[in-house]
C-alpha cells in the first residue's frame, strides 16, 4: 500500500519534472531571463549585509511589520519605509519612481525570481516623508 | 443487511448536456468573482451600508441546504428507517456538493481571496465565523467517511455511529450559521438566539427540497423516476418542515413587535420597505409558505408536479427569506443615539440602497450551479444511484 | 559617502541616542504648539523601541457645545493625514470620521457631533474576525492588520457605530504612514502613527485649529491628564451604552 504510494507519487513527480522541462526547453524560458539589473542605492552600506539580506529581507520585514503594527514599535533598522527611502531612485526630473516599478530595486530581483510583491497593493512606494537621513 | 444494488449515472447526451450549461453558469460565475476582486467591489451593489449582498444570500443559502440535505441519509442511518437508505449515498454526495458551492462563493466574495490560506493559519476563537471554518471543513471531512461507510460493504457495519456523529455535526454547524447573523448584538434586525434554531429549520427544509429537486433530476436524466414512495414520505415531511420555518418566523416577528424599539424595523421589513416587504409577503410567506404547504400536504393537490413545484417554490422562498434577512437587515438605518433622528454624509438615518448587480448574480448562480455540476459528475463517477427494483419495492 | 547618509547606524550606542533625540524633538514640537493645546510630558513619550503597554489607555473627548454644526474641519484633516481621497462613489467612499447631525425626536432640539472608532475596551470587531485581524491595542488603540485582513466584512457587521469602511478599489498615492489598500477594512486609528511619536490626532488639532477645541485628546488612565480631570469633572456619555462596551471615545454636554 504505502510501496505503491511512494511508487505513484515518484511517477508523478518525474512527469512533472519532465514536463516542466520540455516545456523550458522548447521556449528557452531559462536562457532567456536576464540577470537583474539592480539600481543604485543612496547610502553606501545596508543595514544588514547584502548576502542576508537578498535571503532574508522579508523575515526582517514581517517581523518589523507586526511588532509595529501590534507593538507600536516604530524603529527604522528594519522599516519598510526605511528600504523604500534608500532604495527608490529618481528621474531626471527628480521625481521618483515606485521601487515596484518594472527594472527599480524590488521590482528587477522579483521579476527574475517571479514572486508577486504584495507591500504596495497598500503602502507607498516612493518615499513621502522623512524617514531616515539618506539624501 | 441492504440488498440494494448501485450503479453510477449513465453517459449521455442529456446528462452531459446537463453538465454542459452548468460548467457554463460555473465559469460565468468565476468570471464574475475575477471581475469583482480585479476591480474592487464598487462594482457591486454591496456598500459600505450593506456589506454582505447577493453572494452571501446564495452562500448562506447553500451551506444551509448543505447541511440539511444529509436528512436523507440521517433517516436512514440514525432513525433506522432502512426504505431511505437507497438514497442515502446520494444524499451525502448532495450534502457535499451543495457545501463546496456555497464556501466557494462566500471565498470568491473576499476582498482579499489571495489570503484564504489566512484564515487557515490564523485563527481567533472568539470568532464564531473562525468556529464555522471548522465545521464546515469537518463537515466535509465526516460526509467523506459516512460515504465511505456506505461504500464499502466491510465498513458498514460503522454506518450508524458515523451517521450518528454526523447527524450533531450537521446541527451544530447549522447552529454556528444562524448564530453568525444571531450574535450580531449590535444590530437589532440580527441579534437573537432564535436565529440559531430557524436555521436548523431552514435546513431541514430547504435541504430536503434541494433533495427532491436534484433527486428528480439525477434520475430523469438516466430516464427514471425518483421511487414514489419515497418521494411521496418526503414531500409530506418537507411540508412540515416549511411549517415548522413558518413558526420560527411568526416568533421572531412577534416577539420584534411587542418591544418598542424594535417597531421601527419590523414596519419596515413588513409594511412599507420595499422590496423587502414584498419579497416577505409574495416570496417568502405566499410562494414559499403557503402554497408549498398546500401542495405537499393536501390529498386534494395530487398531481405528478406537485411535488417538484413545491420543492422549487420552497427553494425560491428560502432565497426570499435570506435576501430579507440578510439585506433587509442591512438596509434599515441602525441607531446610533437612541431618540434622536441622524443624518450625515455617510448615510446615517437613511435607507441604505442596494440593488444586486450582474457579477453578484453570477457568481451566486455559479456557486448554485458548481453544487449541481459535483453532484451529477459524482454520480457519473461513482454508484450514488439505486438500481430500481420494480419486483420487490422497499418498503 | 558617510554613515550619516545612510540608514541607521547598527552600533550599540546609537538607539539610546537616537531615542534622546526623538523625545527632545517631541519636547520642542509640543512647546511650539499654540497655547491651550494640553503638552504630552516628555516623560510620556514612549522611546521607539518600546512596545506599548496598558499603563496608558488613549481616549477623545467630544463637547458636544463646542462642536459646530456644518464644520467638518475634522473630517477633512483626518482625509489629508491619511491620504483618503473620495471616488464620486460616496457609498462605497471611505470615511473614517464623519459629522452626524443630531435631532432629538421629543424636544426637536440639535446638535452635531462627529462619529468615528469608539474604540472599545470590549471591541464587537475584534470579537467576531475570523483571522485576528481586527484588535485592540494594549494601549486601547482599536485597528485593523491589514497584513492579515481577508476581507470579509464581518467586523463592520458587529460594528454599533458604523464607523468602518472597506476599500472598493484600487488606490494609488498612499502615505507612508498610512497604508491602506483595495479588498481590505479600515477605521480611524486614533492617529496611531502621531500618538507613537507623542503627537496629538489629526481631528483634534484641527479643531483646535479652527478655535473650537471641541475635542480633547488625553489618557484616560493618567490621573493628571487634563482629559481624565475633564471626563471626571462633568457628566460624560458613551454612544449605545446598552451594549456596555465602554469605549474610549466620550461625548459630553448632550
Amino acid at each position: 500500500m504505502l510501496h505503491g504510494l511512494t511508487r505513484t507519487v515518484g511517477m508523478i513527480r518525474s512527469f512533472v519534472v519532465l514536463f516542466i522541462f520540455a516545456l523550458s526547453g522548447s521556449a528557452g524560458l531559462f536562457a532567456d531571463v536576464a540577470k537583474p539589473q539592480i539600481p543604485a542605492s543612496r547610502g553606501d552600506q545596508c543595514v544588514e549585509p547584502v548576502e542576508i539580506m537578498r535571503r532574508n529581507h522579508f523575515e526582517f520585514i514581517v517581523h518589523q511589520r507586526d511588532l509595529t503594527v501590534h507593538q507600536g514599535i516604530r524603529t527604522k533598522r528594519h522599516s519598510l519605509a526605511g528600504c523604500i527611502d534608500c532604495h527608490s531612485t529618481k528621474t531626471a526630473a527628480g521625481q521618483y519612481l515606485p521601487v515596484n516599478a518594472e527594472g527599480e530595486f524590488c521590482q528587477t530581483c522579483h521579476t527574475y525570481a517571479a514572486v508577486k510583491i504584495d507591500c504596495f497593493s497598500c503602502h507607498a512606494a516612493v518615499p513621502t516623508e522623512k524617514i531616515s537621513q539618506s539624501p | 443487511m441492504s440488498q440494494t444494488i448501485f450503479h453510477p449515472s449513465r453517459s449521455s447526451r442529456a446528462f452531459w448536456g446537463t453538465c454542459g450549461v452548468l460548467v457554463v453558469l460555473v465559469l460565468t460565475g468565476l468570471f464574475a468573482a475575477h471581475h469583482m476582486e480585479s476591480a474592487g467591489h464598487w462594482v457591486t451593489g454591496m456598500t459600505n451600508r450593506v456589506v454582505w449582498g447577493m453572494p452571501h444570500v446564495f452562500a448562506v443559502f447553500l451551506i444551509v441546504t448543505a447541511s440539511g440535505a444529509l436528512n436523507v441519509a440521517s433517516i436512514a442511518s440514525v432513525f433506522g428507517r432502512s426504505d431511505y437508505k437507497s438514497l442515502s449515498r446520494l444524499s451525502g454526495l448532495l450534502a457535499a456538493a451543495l457545501l463546496i458551492g456555497g464556501l466557494s462563493v462566500l471565498v470568491l466574495d473576499l476582498g482579499r481571496p489571495d489570503r484564504l490560506i489566512v484564515a487557515m493559519t490564523h485563527y481567533n476563537f472568539r470568532s464564531i465565523f473562525a468556529w464555522n471554518i471548522f465545521l464546515y471543513t469537518g463537515f466535509l471531512g465526516i460526509v467523506v467517511v459516512y460515504l465511505w461507510m456506505m461504500f464499502e460493504p466491510r465498513m458498514n457495519r460503522f454506518v450508524t455511529r458515523v451517521g450518528t456523529l454526523a447527524f450533531a455535526w450537521r446541527i451544530i454547524l447549522t447552529t454556528g450559521t444562524g448564530s453568525i447573523f444571531g450574535f450580531l448584538v449590535a444590530r437589532e434586525t440580527f441579534s437573537s438566539a432564535l436565529l440559531a434554531p430557524m436555521f436548523i429549520a431552514m435546513s431541514l427544509s430547504f435541504g430536503t427540497a434541494v433533495t427532491l429537486l436534484l433527486g428528480a433530476l439525477v434520475f430523469r436524466l438516466k430516464g427514471e423516476n425518483l421511487p414514489a414512495e419515497l418521494t411521496g414520505k418526503l414531500a409530506r415531511l418537507l411540508g412540515y418542515f416549511v411549517l415548522s420555518v413558518s413558526l420560527f418566523v411568526a416568533v421572531s416577528h412577534l416577539t420584534h413587535l411587542y418591544s418598542a424599539g424594535h417597531q421601527g424595523i419590523e414596519r419596515f421589513l413588513l409594511i412599507d420597505g420595499r422590496p423587502y416587504s414584498l419579497l416577505f409577503w409574495i416570496g417568502q410567506v405566499l410562494l414559499g409558505t403557503l402554497v408549498p404547504a398546500v401542495l405537499l400536504l393536501s390529498d386534494r393537490f395530487k398531481h405528478a408536479v406537485s411535488v417538484p413545484l413545491g420543492a422549487l417554490l420552497v427553494v425560491i422562498g428560502g432565497l426570499a427569506q435570506l435576501y430579507v434577512l440578510i439585506i433587509g437587515g442591512q438596509a434599515y438605518p441602525m441607531s446610533i443615539v437612541s431618540g434622536f433622528s441622524e443624518s450625515s454624509t455617510f448615510f446615517d438615518g437613511v435607507i441604505a440602497m442596494y440593488r444586486p448587480s450582474l457579477p453578484e448574480w453570477g457568481l451566486g448562480v455559479g456557486g448554485m450551479a458548481l453544487a449541481a455540476l459535483i453532484f451529477l459528475v459524482g454520480t457519473r463517477v461513482l454508484p450514488f444511484l439505486p438500481v430500481p427494483t420494480p419486483d420487490q419495492p422497499r418498503a | 559617502m558617510t554613515r550619516l547618509m545612510n540608514c541607521p547606524d547598527p552600533s550599540p550606542a546609537a538607539p539610546a541616542r537616537r531615542t534622546f533625540f526623538t523625545q527632545a524633538g517631541v519636547g520642542v514640537a509640543l512647546l511650539a504648539l499654540a497655547p491651550g493645546v494640553r503638552l504630552v510630558d516628555l516623560a510620556r513619550a514612549r522611546a521607539e523601541d518600546e512596545p506599548v503597554t496598558s499603563a496608558n489607555r488613549w481616549g477623545l473627548l467630544i463637547d458636544t457645545d463646542k462642536c459646530q454644526s456644518g464644520c467638518d474641519e475634522c473630517v477633512s484633516a483626518c482625509n489629508e493625514e491619511h491620504g483618503i481621497v473620495g471616488h464620486g462613489r460616496p457609498e462605497t467612499d471611505a470615511q473614517w470620521i464623519r459629522k452626524v447631525d443630531l435631532k432629538d425626536d421629543q424636544t426637536g432640539h440639535e446638535l452635531s457631533i462627529p462619529v468615528l472608532c469608539q474604540h472599545c475596551e470590549e471591541p464587537p470587531c475584534v470579537d467576531v474576525c475570523p483571522t485576528g485581524a481586527s484588535f485592540r491595542r494594549d494601549d486601547g488603540i482599536v485597528l485593523v492588520d491589514k497584513h492579515i485582513c481577508i476581507g470579509c466584512r464581518y467586523c463592520m457587521m458587529a460594528c454599533p457605530f458604523q464607523a468602518r469602511s472597506f476599500i472598493h478599489e484600487e488606490l494609488t498615492g498612499q502615505r507612508t504612514h498610512a497604508p491602506r489598500g483595495k479588498g481590505t477594512v479600515e477605521s480611524c486609528t486614533l492617529c496611531v502613527h502621531r500618538v507613537d511619536k507623542g503627537e496629538q490626532p489629526a481631528c483634534v488639532e484641527a479643531c483646535h485649529r479652527e478655535g473650537h477645541d471641541a475635542l480633547v485628546f488625553g489618557d484616560l488612565n493618567d490621573a493628571e491628564d487634563q482629559l481624565t480631570k475633564l471626563t471626571r469633572a462633568s457628566a460624560t456619555r458613551e454612544l449605545r451604552p446598552e451594549l456596555k462596551l465602554n469605549t474610549s471615545v466620550r461625548y459630553t454636554r448632550f
